[in-house]
C-alpha cells in the first residue's frame, strides 16, 4: 500500500514561502496600498478499523492560500486551493475587487512592523511519522481489540483511528515579513459501546502527541475507553438540588475555554462579553494564575508568530486571581486602544496553577457532590455569562464515587462560577492547549428529576 | 436536470480536457481489484461573504475550491483519497490509493451509464452574481439602519451576507453518471442591546436554495433585523430559568431542532447497521406517542436542506421515518442500504470533495396534528414555553439529547408570563417522543439557516415542526 506523502521540509518551505511572495507581489502590481497572505500544505492518513476489521482508509492532502489586500483602510480577502500563477492572479483580483466595495474602517491593517517575529525559534514541533497502511491497520485493530476484550460487557464498537498528518504553515505580509514552519500532529482514538439488558452506553479515549513515541499505549487507549463506557452503565439522573461540582481536568479545559472567549478582544469591542471592562478586577480567586507559554518546545498550542506574523511572547492573564491582559489581535487592540498580545488566531499552551491534591482528593474534600466527566449541547452565554448545559458523571458520596449520573443539566453564571472555584487537582490534562487538572466549583444547580 | 449536468461539466470537466472515457477508465482501474464499487466525486464551490459592523460593511472575503474524491468500496471496507487538481495523473493517483482498500484480482463490472435523475427544486443560478456589489452592501447597511431604528437600547449590530454556488458531477461504476448546481444564500443578524447596564444578544437568520433577490422580496431582510432586536430586547427582561422537570410546550418552526437530535440522528443508516444506535433494530416498534408522523423530505422547493440529487447521484425523496409513532425507516446512503439490504434514500451527503459521504438529514420535520397551538398552551398549569433555540446535540447510543432554548417563557395557569434566560433541555430521545401529549396544527419549517455537524463534516439542513406538548422534560434553569 502506499506511504503517505512525506513533506521534505525546507523544499516545501521554501515552495509554499514562493507562493506568499507571488502573491504579495501581485497585490502591489494591482494596486493594493499592502496586503497580507498565508498558505498551508497538509498531507496525512487517517485509517479506522472496526470489529476486527480495517474498515477506512483516507489519504489526506490539502493546501490553500489566502490574501487580504488594503486599498488604504479598505480591506478584501479571497483564498483559493489553486497555487498555479493564474489562480494567483484571479484570486488577488477577487480581494481587489472586494476592497472596492467596502468602507474605509479607520482600525484595519497590518499588525505593526516592528511587532513582526524577528527570528524564528526551532520549537520542535515536526516529526514526521513514515506510517504506512499496514501499520495503521494493525495499530487500530490491536488498539481496539485491548478495549473489546477488556469486558464481555464491551458488545459493540465505534472502532479506533489513527490519524497522522503533517504540515507547513506560512505566513507574509508587505512589511517584508515572511515566514512558515513545518509541524506534525497524531493521534490515536477508539469509541466503544458497553451494554446491560436493553441500555446501551458509548465511550472514547484519545492520544495526541507532535511525535508518535509521545502517543499513549495503544492498548491503554482501548482499555481507557471501555473502562469509561463500562462506568456508565447503570447511570440515571438525581433530584434537582444545589451542590459542588467538581469537571474532570478534560471538561475542566471548556471553563478555561469560556473565560478566554470572554477576554478576547473580537468579544470585548463588541460589547459582547460579560468581562468587559475588567482588567485590573479580580476574576478568579486569589490563588489562581494563568499563564501563556507560546514557545513549549514541542508543545501543541506552540507558534513563533501569529495569524498576523508578531512575535508570540509569554504572558500572565491571571496573576493572583485578578485580570492582567486581554487576548488581542491587531484589529481588536486598536478598536480598545491597546496593544496586541500576539493572539491572532487564539492562544498558545495555557497553564492553570494547581494544588497538590489529586482528583481523589477532591472527592474526599467535597463529600457530597457531582463529579462531571461529560457535557453536552452549547448553553454557554458569553454576553451575559449565563451558562446551562447537559451533564454526565458520577455522584460523589462520603468522598468516594458511589453510581453514574446522565441526563442532567448543571447551570451557573460563568462569572460567579469562576470566583467560586476552591481548588484545582494535579491530574493536568495535557492533550490541547488549556493545561488544567479537575475543577471544583462551590456550588451550582444540577437539574434532574 | 440534464441542463444541471451540462452546466456541472463545462465547469468540472471541459476545461481539464477530462472526458467521460476517461472517468470510466479510471473506474474501470478501480474495479480490477475486489472492490464492489466506487465513485467519482467532482465538485467546485465558489463562496462570497460580506460582513457589516459598526455600521460599516468593513470586510468581504471570496473563495474558490475544487477537486474530486476517489471512493472505492469492499464489503463494509472503504478507500477513500482526494485531490484538488482536477487532471488525469492526479485522478488516476487518488485511485490508486483508494483501491488499495481491496485486494487484486476482483472482476467487478462496471455498469453502463444510466437515465437521469429529473428534479428540479432550485433554479441553478449563481447567487454570487444575483446583486451587484454595491446593492449587497446597500441590503447590509439598510439591516443595519432598520434595527437601530427599532429601539434606542440596540448598541451593536452585526449583519453578514453568504452565498454559495456550487457544481458537482458524480460518476460510479453503478451507472450513475449525473451532476447538480446547488445555489445556497443566506443574511444574519445580530445585535446588542443594553439597558440599565444589562447587555442581551439576539439574532436570527433567514435562508435557502434561492439567489439573493430572496432577501429584498416582501422585505425579508428588513423584518429579519426587526426580529433580531424583539429577541434581544425581550431577553433584557428575562428572569432566571426554572430548574426540574416540567411539561414543555415547544413552539412551530426552527424549535424542530428537537426532531433531529432527539430522532433524526438516531435513525441514520450507519449507526442502525452498525447497531449503535438506541434505535437500533426497533423498526415496527412503537418509539413516539401516536401523535406524532416525523419526515425527512429532501424534496421541498428552495430549502436549504433539500436536492435534486444526494452526492452520491439518488434523487432526494420524502421518507417517513416515524408514523403515528411506530418507526418505520431509516435514512440510508448507498453503502449502508447495500449493507442492510433496503433501498438508498437519497440521504448520501458529504461536506465536500474531501470528505466520505455518509447518511444525512435533508429536512427533517414532524407533521401537524389536530390541536389548536393555544389550547396546547392553555393545558399546561405551570411549565416553559420555548419558541427559539440555540442548537443541539446528541449521544445517538444512550439516547440522551440536549437542545439550547434561547428565548423561552413561564407558563403560569395556562397564559404565558415572563421571559426566561437561555437554558438547556435534556431528555431520552425515544423516551421523550413518548411524551408528546399534544401536536398543534400549525406545522412551519425553519427560516433556512440549520447547519448540521456529524463526524467533523458540516451540510446545511432544514428542521420543522408544529407547536407541540411533551408532558415533562428537564430543564436546566438556576432557579429552584
Amino acid at each position: 500500500m502506499d506511504m503517505p506523502v512525506v513533506f521534505s521540509d525546507r523544499e516545501d518551505q521554501s515552495r509554499l514561502e514562493s507562493v506568499i511572495e507571488r502573491v504579495l507581489e501581485e497585490a502591489r502590481k494591482q494596486g493594493a496600498s499592502s496586503a497580507e497572505a498565508d498558505a498551508h500544505m497538509d498531507a496525512g492518513l487517517s485509517v479506522t478499523s472496526r470489529m476486527g476489521d480495517v474498515e477506512t482508509i483516507e489519504h489526506t492532502r490539502d493546501k490553500s492560500m489566502g490574501v487580504t489586500v488594503y486599498f488604504g483602510q479598505c480591506k478584501g480577502s479571497a483564498s483559493t486551493s489553486d497555487f498555479s500563477d493564474n489562480a494567483v492572479i484571479d484570486t488577488v483580483k477577487a480581494a481587489c475587487s472586494i476592497a472596492r466595495h467596502t468602507t474605509e474602517d479607520p482600525f484595519s491593517g497590518l499588525a505593526d512592523a516592528e511587532l513582526m517575529a524577528k527570528n524564528i525559534p526551532d520549537l520542535d514541533l515536526s516529526h514526521p511519522w513514515s506510517l504506512s497502511a499496514e501499520r495503521a491497520i494493525e495499530i487500530t485493530k490491536e488498539c481496539e481489540a485491548a478495549a473489546l476484550n477488556t469486558d464481555k460487557r464491551i458488545t459493540n464498537s465505534e472502532g479506533a483511528t489513527i490519524d497522522s498528518h503533517q504540515g507547513i504553515r506560512g505566513y507574509g505580509n508587505s512589511h517584508g515579513f515572511i515566514a512558515s514552519y513545518p509541524a506534525s500532529r497524531h493521534s490515536l482514538s477508539c469509541s466503544v459501546i458497553a451494554s446491560e439488558g436493553d441500555k446501551m452506553q458509548s465511550n472514547y479515549w484519545y492520544t495526541v502527541a507532535r511525535k508518535h513515541e509521545d502517543l499513549e499505549a495503544l492498548t491503554s487507549v482501548g482499555r481507557k475507553a471501555a473502562e469509561r463506557a463500562l462506568g456508565r452503565l447503570g447511570a440515571s439522573p438525581i433530584a434537582t438540588t444545589q451542590m459542588p461540582v467538581i469537571f474532570s481536568a478534560d471538561m475542566a479545559t471548556g471553563l478555561i475555554s469560556h473565560f478566554l472567549r470572554a477576554i478576547n478582544g473580537n468579544s470585548l469591542y463588541r460589547d459582547s462579553s460579560f468581562l468587559k471592562d475588567t482588567l485590573g478586577e479580580s476574576i478568579f480567586p486569589e490563588f489562581i494564575r494563568i499563564d501563556e507559554r507560546p514557545h513549549l518546545i514541542g508543545g501543541l498550542g506552540s507558534t513563533p508568530f501569529d495569524n498576523e506574523g508578531v512575535a508570540t511572547t509569554a504572558r500572565d492573564y491571571i496573576i493572583d486571581g485578578v485580570l492582567q491582559s486581554y487576548v488581542l489581535n491587531s484589529y481588536s487592540a486598536r478598536k480598545l486602544n491597546l496593544q496586541t498580545t500576539g493572539n491572532a488566531g487564539g492562544v498558545h499552551n495555557l497553564f492553570i496553577t494547581h494544588s497538590d491534591l489529586t482528583q481523589n482528593d477532591l472527592f474526599k474534600k467535597i463529600g457530597n457532590g457531582l463529579f462531571v466527566t461529560e457535557l453536552m449541547g452549547q448553553g454557554i452565554n458569553i454576553v451575559t455569562g449565563d451558562y446551562s448545559r447537559g451533564a454526565a458523571g458520577f455522584l460523589i458520596e462520603n468522598g468516594e464515587i458511589t453510581r453514574p449520573v446522565e441526563e442532567i443539566t448543571i447551570a451557573g453564571n460563568l462569572r460567579d462560577m469562576f470566583k467560586k472555584i476552591v481548588t484545582i487537582s494535579n491530574d493536568i490534562e495535557t492533550r490541547g492547549n488549556i493545561f488544567t487538572g479537575s475543577i471544583l466549583v462551590d456550588s451550582m444547580m444540577v437539574a434532574g428529576q | 436536470m440534464s441542463n444541471n449536468l451540462e452546466l456541472a461539466r463545462s465547469v468540472l470537466l471541459t476545461p481539464t480536457g477530462l472526458g467521460e472515457n476517461d472517468l470510466q477508465s479510471v473506474l474501470d482501474q478501480l474495479m480490477t481489484h475486489s472492490v464492489d464499487s466506487a465513485d467519482l466525486y467532482f465538485q467546485s464551490s465558489r463562496h462570497e461573504g460580506w460582513v457589516l459592523e459598526d455600521g460599516i460593511v468593513k470586510e468581504g472575503s471570496y473563495n474558490i475550491e475544487q477537486g474530486v474524491g476517489v471512493r472505492a468500496i469492499s464489503g463494509e471496507k472503504t478507500g477513500f483519497a482526494y485531490s484538488d487538481e482536477i487532471v488525469l495523473p492526479a485522478l488516476t493517483q487518488a485511485a490508486t490509493a483508494a483501491r488499495a482498500i481491496a485486494r487484486s484480482g476482483g472482476q467487478g463490472k462496471l455498469q453502463a451509464w444510466s437515465g437521469q435523475p429529473s428534479q428540479s427544486l432550485y433554479i441553478p443560478d449563481d447567487p454570487l452574481g444575483s446583486l451587484p456589489e454595491t446593492e449587497k452592501v446597500k441590503l447590509l447597511e439598510s439591516l443595519d439602519a432598520e434595527a437601530r431604528r427599532q429601539d434606542p437600547r440596540v448598541k451593536q449590530v452585526v449583519v453578514s451576507l453568504s452565498g454559495v454556488h456550487e457544481m458537482v458531477l458524480i460518476a460510479a461504476t453503478d451507472g450513475t453518471f449525473t451532476g447538480d448546481v446547488r445555489p445556497l444564500v443566506r443574511l444574519n443578524v445580530s445585535v446588542i442591546a443594553e439597558q440599565n447596564g444589562r447587555r442581551e444578544q439576539g439574532g436570527t437568520g433567514i435562508g435557502g436554495r434561492v439567489t439573493y433577490d430572496y432577501f429584498l422580496e416582501d422585505d425579508r431582510g428588513l423584518k429579519l433585523a426587526r426580529e433580531a432586536v424583539r429577541q434581544a430586547v425581550v431577553k433584557l427582561e428575562a428572569v432566571d430559568a426554572p430548574a426540574g422537570t416540567m411539561p414543555v410546550v415547544l413552539g412551530p418552526g426552527w424549535p424542530g431542532v428537537l426532531l433531529h437530535e432527539a430522532v433524526g440522528h438516531g435513525l441514520e443508516g450507519d449507526f442502525n447497521r452498525k447497531g449503535s444506535s438506541a434505535f437500533s433494530g426497533r423498526i415496527g416498534e412503537k418509539v413516539a406517542s401516536e401523535l406524532c408522523t416525523i419526515v425527512d423530505d429532501g424534496t421541498l422547493p428552495n430549502r436549504r436542506g433539500s436536492l435534486n440529487i444526494d452526492d452520491e447521484g439518488i434523487e432526494t425523496q420524502n421518507t417517513v421515518l416515524i408514523e403515528n409513532g411506530i418507526l418505520k425507516g431509516y435514512m440510508q446512503d448507498k453503502m449502508n442500504a447495500r449493507l442492510m439490504g433496503v433501498n438508498p434514500t437519497g440521504n448520501g451527503r458529504r461536506e465536500s470533495f474531501a470528505h466520505l459521504p455518509m447518511p444525512r438529514m435533508t429536512n427533517t420535520f414532524m407533521l401537524a396534528g389536530n390541536h389548536d397551538p393555544q389550547e396546547i398552551i392553555s393545558s399546561v398549569k405551570k411549565g416553559l414555553y420555548a419558541v427559539n433555540f440555540a442548537g443541539g446535540q446528541v449521544d445517538i447510543t444512550s439516547g440522551k439529547f440536549v437542545f439550547s432554548a434561547s428565548e423561552a417563557y413561564l407558563i403560569e395557569d395556562g397564559k404565558v408570563t415572563r421571559p426566561v434566560k437561555g437554558a438547556t433541555l435534556i431528555g431520552n430521545g425515544p423516551e421523550s417522543m413518548m411524551q408528546v401529549s399534544m401536536v398543534g396544527n400549525n406545522l412551519q419549517l425553519d427560516e433556512g439557516v440549520g447547519t448540521c455537524g456529524k463526524e467533523g463534516q458540516s451540510v446545511p439542513v432544514g428542521v420543522g415542526q408544529p407547536t407541540l406538548k411533551i408532558n415533562n422534560m428537564t430543564v436546566g434553569g438556576t432557579a429552584s
